[in-house]
């Protein structure tokens, strides 16, 4: 007997005009979440097409896997629908975002939450945290992560691009400080949702 | 006894070992297997290597063709990396389309030529918007026992460094291209990324070059990819359980003299090589 759970969470990451101020201490753009908005699953063809699509599937699914508890579900099958709406960048990073909601929102069991956070280093050396597409491209070196909640460990990172191993360090570091305000908004916005029902 | 024991909990008997700070076959955590390579091997190919990393085996084949460039890179030749995992190396893989493990495989090969700018695109050019070299680097498989990528960017580095390109020239007449097989160079390879391979266990442990039943019982792997000024080209962790900084730390140091290791042992087949 075999139980499939669909879900379907939509994240934007919206980008602000390019004047947009970034907050002190963490320049993470403004992003919103709506959980359950659809009722039905998307179903239909996932045409993805190319083997980068393929490349970054595997990591959110082996992502995915590390977290939730499998073994409290034998015989079941989870499929993680992902629907890109719009890239504005740090697109990686965003799906693991939707990734981890949707498993929330579905109640599967998991044994941390996990976030993505994506940052660019440029040809002097500077970070910058959430890349939009036009740093992404300019960028000498891309780096995604993803962090779990309980003790900010690296589940999952992804590279593009010459760095050295200093830089990848603060990289590190600023992607750990930065998920705490990507955990503290899962909390605030599932408060939120749970609050009204 | 002790194989009866390794079938029914094969992550008991292995933990066994760990406790002991050693691996089944003997090897320490750190030690990686016994590697060799044969340079220039394959007499129709433009350049080949094989690489044996313990039973894991690769070849890879370097075969140059002529190709027009897209418009807008019009001084920018191709290299097209493959990795194949034919049935002949594995039990887990069936014959058809390559599989999800062989496409991953050939997007890392080619994420660590683009990053690491192993070679110079734009060195492959003839004749700026016209023909310019297209490098098909095909790696096969032969024997797979873990660590397939360490192995597949050690061949791909070594067949790049033996593949010898004819000098062509462009008739002005005919507009035709003329190669001259008797006038052959190297290609000029800029940096010699090395992979490094880990597997994680219990979400502490961390060993190097995993077997193929190791990689099995693994929560986790990572691989990182270095070139020789200790500058990262991929940092590959594709999931699993979760790593410290500290943890990735030693991983980097181990990286480094891997990558020492494998440059001297290159240098010296190249070398015994030389006189042709």
């Amino acid at each position: 007997m075999e139980e499939e759970t669909h879900t379907d969470a939509k994240i934007r990451a919206e980008n602000g005009t390019g004047s947009s101020p970034r907050g002190p201490g963490c320049s993470l753009r403004h992003f919103a979440c709506e959980q359950n908005l659809l009722s039905r699953p998307d179903g239909s063809a996932s045409f993805l097409q190319g083997v980068a699509e393929k490349s970054r599937e595997r990591l959110i699914r082996n992502t995915c896997e590390a977290v939730v508890l499998g073994t409290l579900h034998p015989r079941t099958s989870i499929t993680v629908v992902l629907q890109v709406v719009s890239d504005a960048g740090s697109l990686l990073a965003c799906c693991l975002n939707a990734a981890c909601m949707a498993l929330v929102d579905a109640g599967v069991p998991m044994r941390a939450l996990f976030c993505g956070v994506a940052c660019a280093l440029d040809s002097d050396g500077t970070l910058v945290l959430d890349p939009t597409s036009k740093q992404e491209k300019e960028a000498r070196a891309v780096l995604t992560f993803a962090l779990d909640s309980v003790e900010r460990k690296l589940l999952m990172s992804s590279t593009k691009g010459l760095y050295s191993d200093t830089e990848l360090q603060q990289c590190l570091a600023a992607a750990q400080a930065a998920s705490q305000h990507v955990f503290r908004f899962y909390r605030e916005s599932l408060q939120r949702r749970y609050s009204k029902s | 006894m002790a194989a009866g024991f390794k079938t029914v909990e094969p992550l008991e008997y292995y933990r066994r070992f760990l406790k002991e700070n050693c691996r089944p076959d003997g090897r320490e955590l750190g030690e990686f297997r016994t590697t060799t390579v044969n340079i220039g091997s394959i007499s129709t190919a433009d350049g080949s290597a094989l690489v044996k990393l313990g039973n894991t085996t690769v070849i890879c084949g370097v075969k140059a063709e002529f190709a027009a460039p897209s418009t807008d890179a019009p001084d920018k030749g191709y290299v097209v990396p493959n990795v194949d995992l034919p049935p002949l190396c594995s039990s887990r893989f069936r014959s058809g389309p390559p599989g999800e493990e062989a496409q991953v495989a050939s997007q890392f090969i080619a994420d660590v030529i683009e990053n690491s700018q192993i070679i110079q695109k734009e060195d492959l050019c003839i004749s700026p918007g016209k023909l310019v070299w297209v490098l098909y680097c095909d790696l096969i498989c032969l024997d797979y026992d873990g660590n397939i990528l360490d192995a597949c960017t050690f061949a791909l580095l070594a067949a790049l460094k033996n593949v010898q390109l004819p000098e062509v020239t462009i008739n002005e007449e005919t507009a035709l291209a003329e190669v001259n097989l008797k006038k052959k160079s190297y290609l000029n390879i800029r940096t010699h990324p090395v992979a490094t391979s880990f597997a994680v266990f219990d979400d502490t442990l961390l060993i190097v070059d995993p077997t193929g039943e190791e990689e099995h019982l693994a929560t986790g792997t990572l691989t990182i990819v270095m070139d020789e000024e200790g500058k990262l080209c991929c940092l590959h962790k594709p999931g699993g359980s979760g790593l410290t900084g500290a943890k990735l730390q030693d991983c980097m140091s181990r990286a480094v003299t891997r990558h020492k290791e494998v440059k001297k042992l290159m240098d010296e087949v190249i070398k015994s090589m030389k006189p042709k």
